[in-house]
């Protein structure tokens, strides 16, 4: 069992000048699992999956991954240990292709000898494999080579998590990926986050459909205050005690 | 929302592709209204579709196009750069003073061209390391301080005198196409390759279409910004060597509005004023119009001052294009999600 944690947070403490907006939280991300991070507003979910992405850095405690301690410094540093992020805002580019968007930052280019930044695009590599991690994810979009300014929400949406899932090696995690989407396009999106579980990711899903916690999450992890105050097994029966506990009442 | 109806689905159908036709007609607009303007003119006037002028007319519009193809990369990262007349005046001078002095002609040109990247470096670092919010300002400094300067060293008066070698590729041409053309042919060539097939060229175009995420990608964004305006100075450095060839001079003087007619040109060509989308062509179509609309109506005896009438009308009218293209987008992505619920 414990073979199977692969991010592993310990007494986590973030400090924003003197407001404790992390205070010693420890969880555990299993490999084919989801695990969703619950809270209200300002319980400190945001703040933790930033520090996990690498946007913020904790003050305290350490991040463990595979059972290596790892220093996590920036966004890079996280995705070289293998975490990707589907943000909010999905960090997408309205102006490029899916492709383009896709290896935006990692760009497959060479040659190797030259500055990373005068290489040349492998353009029709980076289309090949785009295309086809989007058949896999059965994402149906209107053209593959149009820019996204020109896709729906939920077609968005769908290609930041099929991004996500191309370079995740170990650890998914969704900040709200349905908040903004139609019964019918958020569907598409839980599929998509099933699939990157089954795939042998460690997914960390953060929302607040209870509806959507009971379906796909094993376990939940409730905040508060900056203090983890929960961790249960949800279901259909005790949704109430989840609501209640995130709301502490 | 609205079910899966049927009815309804082919109602959304049709206004989409309506839109998506508006929106390819918007993208061969502007070199469509080159090439109507091309052919009015050519009926108007007799003169307009000659060799010559047309020799005179690339001759013409050389300086502005090889500037505007670097203000369109400052553009397309969502920036402007104010400097670049002043910057090409400033290295005119002290290219004239070098010659003076030292009689050299590459030690010339490196002085035209590395005065203008410094003062494109100066910009961009300005600009990303001291955190100003916009690069308008940083570059409203840099276009006067470079005027005082310019005008300081030469003392306020053109400095006559360049090498051969510098009034060949300025004033001269080959086979009846002036040296110059070759010269923004290269440069064109060379920016659309970096551009468009090496990493640097994807890493403008993703910092201009959304910063924020550039950095959270892990773009060196700070970089690629301060490229960009080394670029826009540097090809102002160029410019300023066809200027000073064609003039045989050095002139604190010259590039006066400058600026505003290489932003005129991105934006007539059809780049967005917003960041993020337009190409080299754009930039170079934009310089040609503005070269053969002045040409024209020199050509047919327009007053002067109608002149910079007609080229503001251009400009408002490419910069509604811009806008009617981002509401077009928008209207089809409703309708596309629309469809989808």
């Amino acid at each position: 069992m414990n073979n199977d944690v692969i991010l592993s947070i310990r007494n986590a403490t973030k400090r924003f000048g003197p407001v404790l907006a992390l205070n010693d939280i420890s969880l555990d991300a299993r490999r084919g699992e989801v695990l969703a991070l619950l809270g209200d507003n300002g319980a400190g979910k945001s703040t933790l999956i930033k520090c996990i992405s690498g946007v913020h850095r904790i003050d305290e405690g350490e991040i463990t991954i595979d059972g290596v301690v790892t220093a996590i410094r920036s966004p890079a540093d996280a995705r070289a240990a293998g975490i990707e992020t589907v943000y909010q805002d999905l960090a997408l580019f309205d102006n490029l292709t899916p492709a383009q968007n896709f290896y935006a930052g990692r760009e497959l280019a060479g040659p190797s000898w030259l500055p990373l930044g005068l290489r040349f695009l492998h353009s029709r590599q980076m289309d090949q494999e785009t295309s086809r991690v989007l058949d896999r994810l059965k994402v149906i979009l209107p053209r593959k080579d149009a820019t996204v300014a020109l896709m729906s929400g939920g077609q968005r949406q769908a290609v930041a998590v099929a991004r996500a899932s191309v370079f995740a090696r170990k650890v998914v995690i969704l900040d709200e990926p349905t908040a903004a989407l139609g019964l019918r396009e958020s569907r598409k999106v839980l599929d998509l986050v099933a699939q990157l579980r089954d795939e042998g990711n460690a997914v960390i899903l953060i929302t607040h459909n209870m509806e959507h916690v009971t379906e796909l999450a094993s376990r939940a992890v409730v905040l508060r205050q900056g203090r983890k105050v929960g961790e249960i097994i949800p279901s259909r029966t005790n949704q109430q005690e989840l609501v209640s506990m995130i709301v502490g009442a | 929302m609205n079910n899966a109806d049927p009815d309804l689905a082919a109602a959304h159908r049709e206004p989409a592709s309506v839109l998506s036709l508006w929106l390819s007609l918007l993208s061969v607009g502007p070199i469509a209204i080159l090439l109507a303007l091309i052919i009015l003119l050519s009926m108007a006037s007799p003169h307009f579709l000659t060799p010559r002028n047309i020799s005179n007319i690339l001759a013409q519009t050389a300086v502005i196009s090889v500037v505007a193809m670097g203000q369109h990369l400052v553009i397309l990262t969502r920036g402007i750069d104010l400097s670049v007349g002043s910057n090409l005046a400033l290295a005119t001078v002290t290219g004239a003073l070098v010659y003076q002095a030292t009689g050299s002609t590459i030690l010339t040109i490196l002085t035209m061209l590395m005065s203008g990247a410094a003062v494109g470096a100066i910009n961009g670092i300005v600009y990303v390391f001291g955190r100003l919010p916009h690069p308008f300002v940083i570059t409203l400094a840099t276009l006067s301080i470079a005027k005082g300067t310019a005008l300081e060293l030469a003392d306020g008066r053109a400095i006559p005198g360049m090498p051969e070698a510098i009034r060949f590729i300025g004033g001269d041409a080959v086979f009846g196409i002036p040296a110059s053309f070759f010269v923004v042919a290269g440069v064109a060539a060379l920016i659309l390759v970096m551009a468009k097939t090496m990493v640097w060229g994807r890493w403008i175009y993703a910092v201009g279409g959304k910063p924020e995420a550039a950095v959270r990608m892990g773009i060196p964004t700070r970089g690629v910004l301060v490229s960009t305006y080394i670029i826009s100075g540097l090809c102002a450095g160029i410019g300023a060597v066809l200027l000073a060839g064609r003039t045989d001079a050095g002139s604190p003087l010259f590039g006066n509005l400058l600026e505003l007619d290489t932003i005129a040109a991105v934006i007539i060509g059809g780049a967005s004023f917003l960041g993020g989308r337009g190409h080299i062509g754009h930039a170079l179509v934009g310089a040609v119009m503005i070269g053969v609309i002045r040409n024209a109506l020199n050509l047919l005896n327009v007053d002067i001052f109608f002149q910079l009438i007609a080229i503001g009308v251009v400009i408002v009218l490419a910069v509604e294009a811009d806008v009617l293209r981002t509401y077009l987008e928008g209207r089809v992505r409703t309708l596309r999600a629309a469809r989808l619920q």
